[in-house]
C-alpha cells in the first residue's frame, strides 16, 4: 500500500545495480526480522514440548518401578496348623514373616532392632497374604517358598528420591528408624527394586495402596471402547460425507446440515457426555459405566471430525477423474466408488485414526457416564462383558489417580500418561505409515 | 492454414448421426447456448471453434449428457443420436456415455495401470467374456489409440507415468474400448506440444473411418487440418456451420470472417 503512495517523483534519478537503495535494504531487514520471529517461535514450542516431555518422563517413570521385599522361608504342616489353631490366625503367619526377615538379616551379619509394627508401616500387614498363598498352593506346606511382597508407597518414594530423611516427618505410615531398617535390608538383597509389571497389567487398587495399582483394566476399558468407536463412527462418518460430497442436492437444508456439522465439531465434549448420560443410560437404560456407552459417547464426538475430514479429502480428489470415469459410462456410485475413494482413503484413515486418538484421551465425557478410575477394579469376563461390565478407561483413570490423596498415586498418574501418549504416538504414527503408503500420485 | 488442400479436399456426404434442433442451455440464469440446430454426420471430424466462452465446450457436453453433473444446467430443446432423443426420461445417461464417447482437454488417466485404464470401461460394461477377451480388447483399443507399440511392454505401469501426448492418446484408446460410435473430443491438444499434437490429429483422421469425431479446438489451424465440417460459436450461437473448406476461404457470416481472420477472439 505505501508503495501507491510514494510519490515517483521521489525516487533517486539513477542508482547502479551494484548499489542497494535504502527502500530495499528496509525489505530486506523486514524479510530478516520476520524470519527471525518465525525461528524464534518454533524454538521456543521446541522448548515447551522439551520441557513438557521431560517433566512427564522426570514424574513419570518412577510409577514403572516399585520395591519388593522378597523373603524365603519353608512352613510345615505342624507349623501352618498351629497357625490356623490361634485366635489371631493372620498375626501367626506374619509372625513367621518376621522370624525369617530377622534371620536373614543375622545371617548378613547386620544387626538392626525392629518390631512388627516397623515391618507393616514397610510392607503392609503381610500375614494374609501368606496364609492365602498357603490356602490355595497346599502342596507349597514343606517347602521353602520366596515371598515376594511389595513394599509401601513411602518406601518407594524412598527408593526413587521422593522421600528422604530430611523431608520425613514421623507419621504411622512410616517413621525415621524404619529407614535404617530398609537401608539395613537393602543391604542384606531383602528389599530391592524391581519392574512393576502391575503397573501395566494390574487393576486399580484402594485409595490408600497405590503400590498396587495398575492401568490394566482400563487399557482394556478404552480398548473396547475404541472398538465401538471405529466401528460405528468410520462406517457412518464415510457414508455420510461421500453422500454429502458426492450425491446430496446443494441447497439450504445440506448447507444447514454442513454447518450443523462444523459446529457439533467444536461442541465441548462434556456436552456429549451429559447426552450419552440422559439418552444412552437414564433413556435407553444401557448400563452405567459400561465402555459399549462410553464408545457411543465417543463416537457421537468422533463423527464430525471424521466426517470433515473425509469430506475434505474427497473434495481434493481432481474433478478430471470424476470426469474421465463418468467419460467411460461409469454410473455416479461406479465413479465413486472406483475411483474417487481408493484416492481419498489416505486422508479417510489419517483423519479417523486421529479422531480415534482424540477420542482416546477424552476424560470430560467419561467421568459423567460414570467410567471413573475407580470402577476398573476387574477385567471383564469376556468379550461380550468388555463392552457391558463396568470399567474405566486411561484418561479417567489417571483422573482418578491424580485426585487421590496420597502422594503415590501422583506417579501413578503421570507414569498413566506415559502409557497414554505411548498409545497416542503409536497411533499417529500408524496414521502416518497409512498416509505414505496409500498415497497415489496423479 | 489457408493452403489449397482445404478447398481440394474431397467432400462426401454421410448420414446424419447427432440431430440438435433449437437447443437451449442455461447456467442458473445465464443463457449459455442460443438456439442451436446442427446436424453432425457420421464418420466425419466435426470442428467446433469459437472464442473463449462462447458456448463450444458446453454444447459438445450436451452431447453426453456430462453437463448432468452441473447442479444449475438445464439444458432445453432435442438432441437425437440415431433418431433417439437423449434426454427422453427413459434414456440413461450412464448408457449413453458408453456409446458417446469423451477425450477431454487435460490428459486424465486413472492412476492405475495402462491396462486396467483401457480395461474399465469393457469392465464395467461386460463387454469382455474372459480375461483373454479383455486382452483383446486392450490391444485392439491400444492399436486404434496409435500407443500400442509404445506401451505394450509396459501394460502395467501406471498410466500416469507416460508422457503427456501418451497420457491422451491412451485416453483416446479408453474411450474407444468402449465400442462408442460418437467419440467427443474438448479441446484434446491443448496441453501437448507440436509433435503430440501431430501424432493425436493423425490418430483423430484415423478415427474417422470408424467414429463420429466432435472436436472442439481453440486452433483454428488444428480445425483446418482435420476436419470435414466446421461450426463457428459465437457469444452461444452457432454462427456459421459447412464445410470446412469453405468455412475458412468463404465465409458467409462476417463475424466467421473476423474470427478466422484474426479481428475478434
Amino acid at each position: 500500500m505505501t508503495d501507491a503512495s510514494m510519490d515517483p517523483a521521489a525516487r533517486p534519478a539513477k542508482s547502479g545495480l551494484t548499489v542497494t537503495d535504502a527502500r530495499t535494504r528496509k525489505r530486506n531487514a523486514a524479510e530478516k526480522r520476520f524470519r527471525a520471529y518465525g525461528m524464534a517461535a518454533i524454538g521456543l514450542g521446541l522448548l515447551f514440548l522439551l520441557f513438557l516431555f521431560g517433566s512427564i518422563l522426570k514424574s513419570g517413570l518412577p510409577a514403572f518401578t516399585h520395591t519388593i521385599v522378597s523373603v524365603e522361608f519353608t512352613m510345615s504342616q505342624a507349623d501352618v496348623d498351629d497357625a490356623e489353631s490361634k485366635m489371631l490366625k493372620t498375626k501367626a503367619y506374619e509372625n513367621f514373616f518376621i522370624a525369617a526377615l530377622q534371620s536373614q538379616l543375622e545371617a548378613s551379619a547386620l544387626d538392626v532392632a525392629f518390631d512388627a509394627k516397623a515391618i507393616e508401616r514397610i510392607v503392609g500387614k503381610t500375614g494374609g497374604t501368606i496364609r492365602s498363598h498357603f490356602k490355595d498352593n497346599p502342596g507349597d506346606i514343606g517347602k521353602p517358598v520366596a515371598f515376594e511382597l511389595a513394599a509401601s508407597s513411602r518406601v518407594d518414594g524412598y527408593f526413587n528420591g521422593r522421600v528422604t530423611r530430611e523431608t520425613l516427618v514421623d507419621s504411622r505410615f512410616l517413621q525415621l528408624t524404619d529407614l535404617d531398617l530398609v537401608d539395613a535390608l537393602k543391604e542384606a538383597g531383602i528389599i530391592q527394586s524391581a519392574f512393576n509389571w502391575n503397573f501395566i497389567t494390574g487393576k486399580d487398587s484402594g485409595v490408600d495402596n497405590p503400590g498396587g495399582a495398575g492401568l490394566g483394566a482400563s487399557v482394556i476399558g478404552s480398548f473396547f471402547m475404541m472398538l465401538v468407536v471405529l466401528f460405528l463412527s468410520l462406517p457412518i462418518g464415510v457414508a455420510a460425507s461421500i453422500y454429502l460430497e458426492e450425491f446430496a442436492p446443494k441447497n439450504r437444508f445440506t448447507d444447514l446440515i454442513e454447518v450443523n456439522i462444523s459446529n457439533l465439531a467444536a461442541v465441548p465434549s462434556i456436552v456429549f457426555g451429559i447426552l450419552g448420560l440422559a439418552v444412552f443410560i437414564q433413556f435407553a437404560g444401557l448400563p452405567q459405566s459400561a465402555p459399549l456407552v462410553g464408545g457411543l459417547v465417543l463416537t457421537l464426538m468422533t463423527l464430525p471430525t471424521i466426517i470433515i475430514s473425509t469430506r475434505a479429502s474427497l473434495a481434493a480428489v481432481p474433478p478430471s477423474i470424476r470426469d474421465a470415469a463418468l467419460g467411460v459410462g461409469a454410473s455416479k456410485m461406479q465413479s465413486v466408488f472406483h475411483h474417487v475413494l481408493p484416492l481419498a482413503m489416505p486422508g479417510i484413515l489419517t483423519g479417523t485414526i486421529i479422531g480415534l486418538a482424540q477420542a482416546l484421551g477424552e476424560t470430560a465425557p467419561l467421568l459423567l457416564i460414570g467410567m471413573v478410575g475407580f470402577v476398573a477394579r476387574e477385567y471383564p469376563e469376556g468379550f461380550i462383558a468388555g463392552f457391558t461390565d463396568a470399567n474405566s478407561a486411561m484418561p479417567a483413570q489417571i483422573y482418578t489417580w491424580a485426585s487421590r490423596a496420597d502422594p503415590g498415586f501422583y506417579e501413578k498418574a503421570w507414569g498413566g500418561i506415559i502409557i497414554l501418549l505411548l498409545f497416542l504416538i503409536t497411533m499417529n504414527t500408524i496414521a502416518v505409515i497409512l498416509r505414505r503408503r496409500f498415497e497415489r500420485r496423479w | 492454414m489457408n493452403d489449397m488442400r482445404i478447398v481440394e479436399r474431397d467432400v462426401k456426404t454421410n448420414e446424419v448421426k447427432i440431430a440438435a434442433k433449437d437447443v437451449q442451455v442455461y447456467y442458473g440464469t445465464n443463457h449459455a447456448i442460443k438456439d442451436v440446430s446442427v446436424d453432425i454426420e457420421d464418420k466425419t471430424v466435426t470442428a467446433f471453434i469459437g472464442p473463449s466462452g462462447c458456448g463450444k465446450s458446453t454444447f459438445l457436453r450436451c452431447i453426453n449428457r456430462m453437463n448432468d453433473t452441473i447442479d444449475v444446467c438445464r439444458v432445453e430443446g432435442d438432441i437425437r443420436i440415431d433418431g433417439d432423443d437423449i434426454y427422453d426420461a427413459k434414456v440413461d445417461p450412464v448408457q449413453l456415455r458408453a456409446k458417446v464417447g469423451m477425450v477431454f482437454q487435460k490428459p486424465n488417466p486413472f492412476p492405475k495401470s495402462i491396462y486396467d485404464n483401457v480395461a474399465y470401461g469393457p469392465r464395467i460394461h461386460g463387454l469382455a467374456k474372459n480375461k483373454a477377451d479383455l486382452d483383446d480388447i486392450v490391444e485392439q483399443s491400444l492399436r486404434r489409440g496409435a500407443i500400442w507399440n509404445e506401451v505394450k511392454d509396459r501394460l502395467h505401469a501406471p498410466g500416469t507415468g507416460l508422457s503427456g501426448g501418451q497420457q491422451q492418446r491412451l485416453c483416446i484408446a479408453r474411450a474407444v474400448a468402449t465400442e462408442p460410435e460418437v467419440l467427443l473430443m474438448d479441446e484434446p491438444c491443448s496441453a501437448l506440444d507440436p509433435i503430440a499434437t501431430a501424432q493425436v490429429e493423425e490418430l483423430i483422421d484415423e478415427l474417422r473411418k470408424n467414429y463420429s469425431v466432435v472436436i472442439v479446438t481453440h486452433s483454428m489451424q488444428q480445425a483446418a487440418r482435420v476436419s470435414q465440417k466446421t461450426a463457428f460459436f459465437h457469444l452461444g450461437n452457432l454462427v456459421e456451420f459447412g464445410e470446412t473448406g469453405q468455412i475458412f476461404t468463404n465465409p458467409v457470416d462476417p463475424r466467421t470472417e473476423s474470427y478466422i481472420t484474426g479481428r475478434i477472439g
